[in-house]
């Protein structure tokens, strides 16, 4: 016995809190994103991992209404990127690549500054409802503290290391407790300590239940914070899931063959690793006697061109270098012509 | 007035403070800014004023302080094209359009922020000028009218550099221009009569917008009729700022939504 269709009972599902389809967009001649499709959960880290000029840069900046697509469209915390721009900017926040604070003014500066152009939390859409000054002071005093730079406050930013400045950021970013939250590479240029400790901070936002959407060149940094990764390359998405289904997407193995020159230069195309240096190839496998015997007799057939190999562990470097390397590329461009991101001075 | 337009104010308040804080410790510049009207009114007096006749039988200080006010005030102005490319370079734009603030208050800001600091400018100039002997003979609406003027030039300027701010790249660029505005006040009546001029050049030193602002606020301070000089210096200084401002605001989307 099947119940008539009929709509739906309970409340309505609360919209992703992102959502894109189809995003294009081109510098000039040169095709940024061609087609992004994404969906990311409310309350999710969601990690965007590519190449540099793979186009993060520019979806992070269309999501956050800084940029307008060419085509296709999108939704942040339920609101059209196109549409509502007030409303998309009232739930979110971004820190960029490039530090967002003023470098000759005091962290409390700084702070105090961004929560006195903050609407008031549950101000609605009133825009009158900018923070006061008292408010404004005592939001800054509470995200010095949570980011451990209380002792710093009263310094000039110029004064202060790249962790502390990025740390910083991030609590200037916080200042209107947004919903979602985008991390355009965040870690890029941090020494390992102040990584880890923006790897916490990432974790305790998304333990509040704050959507994050960051992006990365760093599989490690994907696989350690996101709960799913999408991996851009070329302005398409190439692969996407959780770190365990990417590295099932490829095989588990990798053979390394060091071979002759006229081997390397016969078996490069192929390879998914190439290190010209030692005449080293690797190729992926499933790692088992049999098949790699196979391979390599595919690869050697008459038993002259491979020289040594050994087989390790794939990495979730490979399996990124896999993923990234099956696409075809955009065009075939010439050296330099890459698609460069603009760098949005 | 309409709620967007008090929380525009707002943010324009909140963001002129933080241009005064960024302006204050940027100390370099700020004893440029002020040093050099300084130096600037003494090396006219005590270099060049001997030798200067402008034919209106005064010292000279009395004709050419409107001169060092204005040279000084383009001087200060233009340096909001610096403060605008130093914002562009880093990613605190984003950031404030990312809290849904446009670009109207952030640009007031600065030029709110540079009209303080060129004030501050002129304040010093008028002082170290009656303590060299400048005797003006204003009215208090004269001074007034004056003042008025003074700061409707520095707001028109600001703005101008404002929007070259916004269309050039680098601050280097920016700093280009602040040469050009300073050299304007040149071929003006700011030092010597325009009539003392090559007749090719007379013509662009009697009707540029400098000559018609330093002839009315020379008049004022003076206690002479100025005619129509006053309301021309007026119509040139509120026709560059509304050309200013509405260039600064195309420009300032298509820099930002590129």
């Amino acid at each position: 016995m099947c119940p008539a269709p009929g709509p739906a009972s309970g409340p309505a599902p609360a919209p992703p809190a992102i959502r894109a389809v189809g995003l294009r967009k081109a510098y000039r001649d040169v095709e940024v994103l061609r087609g992004l499709d994404l969906t990311v959960p409310r309350g999710a880290v969601h990690a965007l991992l590519g190449p540099n000029g793979a186009g993060k840069t520019t979806a992070v900046r269309i999501l956050a209404t800084l940029t307008e697509a060419d085509a296709g469209s999108a939704t942040v915390a339920g609101h059209d990127v196109r549409a509502e721009r007030s409303r998309v900017r009232r739930a979110i926040s971004l820190t960029g690549q490039f530090a967002a604070v003023d470098e000759m003014q005091t962290g409390a500066e700084n702070l105090r500054m961004m929560a006195r152009l903050t609407p008031r939390a549950g101000a609605g859409t009133s825009r009158s409802a900018r923070t006061g000054r008292a408010a404004a002071r005592a939001r800054a005093a509470e995200l010095l503290d949570r980011f451990d730079l209380s002792y710093a406050a009263d310094r000039l930013v110029r004064t202060y290391s790249g962790g502390m400045r990025r740390r910083l950021d991030l609590a200037a970013s916080l200042v209107g407790q947004p919903e979602v939250i985008f991390l355009d590479e965040p870690t890029t240029g941090l020494d390992p300590r102040s990584r880890q400790e923006l790897w916490t901070v990432v974790r305790d936002l998304s333990a509040q239940g704050t959507t994050v959407f960051l992006t990365t060149q760093y599989l490690e940094e994907a696989d350690r914070l996101a709960d799913r990764i999408s991996v851009l390359d070329g302005g398409t998405l190439v692969a996407e899931g959780t770190a365990d289904e990417l590295k099932r997407r490829v095989a588990d193995h990798r053979l390394d063959v060091v071979v002759t020159e006229a081997a390397y230069h016969r078996l490069a195309p192929q390879a998914a690793h190439r290190t010209p240096e030692t005449r080293t190839l690797g190729f992926p496998t499933g790692g088992g006697a049999r098949e790699v015997r196979a391979l390599l007799d595919a690869l050697d057939p008459d038993g002259t061109g491979i020289e040594r190999f050994a087989l390790h562990t794939a990495t979730l470097d490979d399996v990124f270098l896999t993923l990234t390397r099956t696409t075809p590329a955009p065009a075939p461009a010439p050296a330099g012509q890459r698609a460069e991101e603009p760098s949005h001075v | 007035m309409s709620e967007a337009a008090l929380s525009g104010a707002s943010e324009a308040l909140t963001m002129t403070g933080r241009s005064l804080r960024l302006s204050r410790r940027n100390v370099d510049a700020l004893i440029t800014a002020l040093a050099l009207p300084v130096l600037l009114l003494l090396i006219f007096v005590y270099f060049f004023g001997g030798a200067i006749d402008t034919g209106t039988g005064t010292w000279y200080v009395t004709y050419v302080v409107p001169g060092v006010l204005l040279l000084c005030a383009g001087f200060g102005a233009a340096s909001t094209a610096q403060a605008v490319t130093e914002d562009l370079k880093g990613g605190i734009i984003d950031r404030f359009r990312s809290l849904d603030i446009g670009g109207t208050p952030i640009l007031a800001g600065h030029v709110l922020a540079s009209t303080a600091r060129n004030l501050l400018a002129t304040s010093l100039v008028f002082a170290l000028s009656f303590a060299i002997g400048f005797r003006p003979a204003a009215s208090p609406a004269g001074w007034l009218a004056a003042i008025g003027l003074l700061v409707a030039y520095i707001t028109a300027l600001s703005w101008l550099s404002a929007a070259v701010g916004l269309l050039v790249r680098s601050p280097e660029a920016a700093g280009g221009f602040t040469f050009f505005i300073s050299f304007l006040p040149y071929p003006s009546s700011a030092f010597v009569p325009t009539d003392t001029m090559p007749p090719w050049l007379q013509g662009f030193a009697t009707c540029q917008p400098v000559t018609q602002v330093i002839e009315a606020v020379r008049g004022l301070l003076l206690g002479q009729p100025i005619g129509a000089t006053g309301w021309v210096a007026l119509a040139w200084c509120a026709g560059i700022t509304a050309v200013a401002t509405t260039a600064a605001g195309l420009l300032f989307r298509r820099r930002v939504l590129a």
